[in-house]
């Protein structure tokens, strides 16, 4: 059985669908990565999965448990962490309390979740008393997944991390992204950035405008022709 | 200089070649005059029949004009000083009064005991001056300053804190009011059963409370300014059914512009105590002073709990706050009934006091007062809410007889010009609140619920 489970979800905009019956599945221990041009629908895929919006039909199933009816908080308590897009970190709060906050569900102790974040993200700890807004934007979106990383997660969304940061911030983010799924995270990666996320992913599903129109080992996509010429540019790919 | 416009708040040096009708100073001072000018001719005798022109010789030609225009220049002065002296990195003109304030209050963090001594001083102050004030100045401190100290504490929390902007506050106020005028029979419908305006609390408090959910509710997905239009809209619904409720589908409910009359005073007949609250405004005020307290203690607890906390995350970052597993649904109707109740509250406690309301009570002005309190004192500052009511209600008393009652919103105009100038941060800000302005004055961050939505900028 996998791990995530979308069935043919449906999410409206007032009179807009836009998603128009996605189906997809995350098994555990994977790295999945959804690919999309801007307005497919993946920011939305996100949101729905971690009760932001509410599919208007369809299911979604985590570890065989429907939550597509859950409000946002219980999502997150039984296991889904949500890396939004755009970083949004709390900008008046240190470091120390962003990360506090991702932890705000779990009673007692969270010093060794913490502990492993800033070994993680060694510059998280270096600025602990910083604040969020003050961070650079990739220090912002390393902050945005240790907070996320706080309510120990067993399966994390991340809505692409690469957004406006430095290739060399980019490579980086993703070498880290590897090692929290080394850590035993399932990661459901949405990404623009579509040659770097196939290297790093198992797996990948293409959506164009709410649709899921291509899913197939991320080897395979790399190489194939629609994939490369729609996302990955014509010379990209073979770098 | 390629650029020959000057940035705001930037001095040019005595070489500057700007010409000297381009200086910022300069302008400045033009624009201070003039509305100094303004001041004095709205602030002068009004025109008659008889006397057509005395609006104009009576502003233009009578010491008067002097006094603004001298208060204009030494303004523009100011300013300016306060320019220079931040452009050259130097100290702010008013540091000498506000260095020692903050340094107390840094040191009252760290020492309780200091912390717990200033509080007693306080207290001890709250307690016994106001026993030498004669009775006119006993009414104000508590139909004016008392009330307000109280509706400025239940919106503190709904802005200050949740950081959702309520226009339309003064609606749970009015509710809390005619649930008392009901209950106590002074209505035109009678109640069930009339009680005294003590036994009321705990059902205005419940009303109140289902009025902010109410509210709360279906505004939830709204934030900054939309939420303020609709909490606005929300006060006038309010107001304007009391003021129709006269012929609320032929029956007369809450006599119309009229109000309800007589409302009797609280007393208390239990636990052994026998006592009687009567025109007297000495005893409201220790009633008063007791339940400011006991809300200072308890939001103070609330403030730096699990719900603080998490009324902080969805202020700064709503989106963000439901993704690290804030129920923010929750936490913002909370912050809505906490704020409507403690407004309700303070209903019951004016309408047993003065004994008189009527839809006129309950303008949206009063509303704008609130938030005005709340911004003035420091928004999300407990003590800062408390002075700010306390001064902006205490202001328009003082001028009461010393300037013509028309005039008295020019001064309470200026002063709130003036602080938003030399102080936006409020009398005593909370210190993240402060942070907080501090940043967004570097782009960094929408400020508040009362200016940019927050959580549109990372």
């Amino acid at each position: 059985m996998a791990m995530l489970e979308l069935q043919d979800v449906h999410v409206k905009y007032g009179a807009v669908e836009a998603l128009k019956g996605v189906t997809l599945e995350v098994n555990e221990g994977e790295i999945v990565t959804l690919l999309g041009a801007n307005g497919a629908g993946k920011t939305t895929t996100l949101r729905t999965i971690s009760g932001l919006l509410r599919p208007s039909a369809g299911r979604i199933l985590f570890e065989g448990r429907p939550i597509d009816q859950m409000p946002a908080h219980e999502v997150l308590g039984i296991g889904v962490g949500h890396v939004p897009e755009g970083r949004r970190v709390f900008p008046r709060m240190s470091v120390q309390e962003n990360l506090e906050m991702g932890a705000y569900q779990r009673k007692g102790g969270n010093k060794e979740v913490m502990q492993r974040v800033f070994e993680l993200f060694p510059v998280l700890s270096e600025r602990k008393s910083q604040e969020g807004g003050t961070l650079s934007g990739g220090e912002q979106q390393m902050l945005a997944i240790g907070r996320a990383l706080m309510s120990r997660p067993r399966l994390i969304l991340l809505d692409e991390p690469s957004m406006g940061l430095a290739p060399l911030i980019v490579a980086k983010i993703f070498e880290i992204i590897a090692e929290i799924n080394d850590d035993g995270t399932t990661v459901l990666l949405v990404e623009q950035n579509a040659a770097q996320a196939l290297k790093l992913a198992g797996r990948g599903y293409v959506l164009e405008t709410g649709s899921i129109v291509m899913s197939d080992d991320a080897a395979t996509l790399l190489s194939d022709d629609r994939v490369r010429a729609a996302y990955l540019g014509e010379d990209i790919g073979a770098a | 200089m390629s650029n020959p416009t000057l940035e705001r708040g930037e001095t040019p040096g005595p070489g500057s070649r700007l010409p000297w009708h381009r200086n910022e100073d300069y302008r400045r001072m033009f624009s201070l005059l003039m509305v100094g000018l303004v001041v004095a001719l709205m602030t002068g005798p009004s025109g008659n029949r008889d006397h057509p022109t005395d609006g104009f010789t009576g502003s233009w030609f009578h010491p008067r004009v002097l006094l603004f225009l001298g208060a204009a220049a030494a303004i523009g002065v100011l300013m300016t000083l306060y320019d220079r002296s931040k452009g050259a990195g130097r100290r702010n003109p008013l540091q000498p009064v506000i260095a020692p304030i903050t340094a107390v209050r840094d040191r009252m963090t760290s020492q309780p005991l200091l912390r717990y001594s200033v509080y007693a001083a306080i207290l001890v102050f709250a307690v016994l001056y106001p026993m030498t004030l004669t009775p006119f100045w006993q009414r104000v401190l508590v139909d004016q300053i008392g009330v307000y100290v109280l509706l400025a504490l239940g919106l503190n929390i709904v802005v200050g804190l949740a950081g959702l902007l309520d226009l339309g506050y003064i609606a749970f106020f009015a509710i809390g009011a005619y649930t008392t005028a009901y209950f106590t029979g002074k209505l035109p419908v009678a109640p069930p059963f009339t009680l005294n305006p003590f036994e009321v609390v705990p059902i205005a408090i419940l009303a109140t409370l289902v009025a902010g959910v109410l509210l709360g509710g279906p505004t939830l997905r709204l934030r900054g300014d939309y939420l303020a239009i609709v909490t606005l809209g929300f006060g006038e619904i309010v107001r304007i059914l009391a003021v129709n409720g006269d012929a609320f589908f032929g029956t007369n409910v809450t006599n119309g512009p009229r109000g309800a009359v007589g409302i009797p005073h609280p007393s208390i007949h239990a636990f052994g105590i026998n006592y009687d609250w009567t025109l007297k405004s000495l005893p409201y005020y220790y009633l008063l002073l007791v339940l400011v307290v006991g809300l200072l203690i308890a939001f103070n607890r609330l403030e730096n709990s699990r719900v603080g906390r998490a009324w902080t995350a969805i202020r700064e970052d709503e989106v963000a706050a439901a993704a690290s597993g804030v129920p923010t649904v929750k936490y913002k109707l909370m912050a809505f009934a906490i704020g409507a109740s403690t407004s309700g509250f303070a209903g019951v406690l004016y309408a047993s006091k003065v004994g008189f309301i009527s839809p006129d009570n309950f303008l949206l002005l009063f509303s704008l007062l609130v938030v005005t309190m709340v911004i003035f004192g420091g928004m999300g500052s407990l003590p800062g809410v408390v002075l700010g009511a306390a001064v902006l209600q205490w202001m328009p008393q003082v001028l009461r007889g010393k300037v013509p009652p028309e005039d008295r919103y020019i001064y309470f105009g200026a002063l709130l010009i003036l602080m938003m100038i030399f102080r936006p941060q409020g009398l005593l800000p909370s210190r993240r609140r402060s942070r907080e302005l501090k940043l967004s004055e570097e782009g960094l961050g929408g400020a508040d619920s009362l200016g940019a939505t927050p959580g549109t900028t990372s």
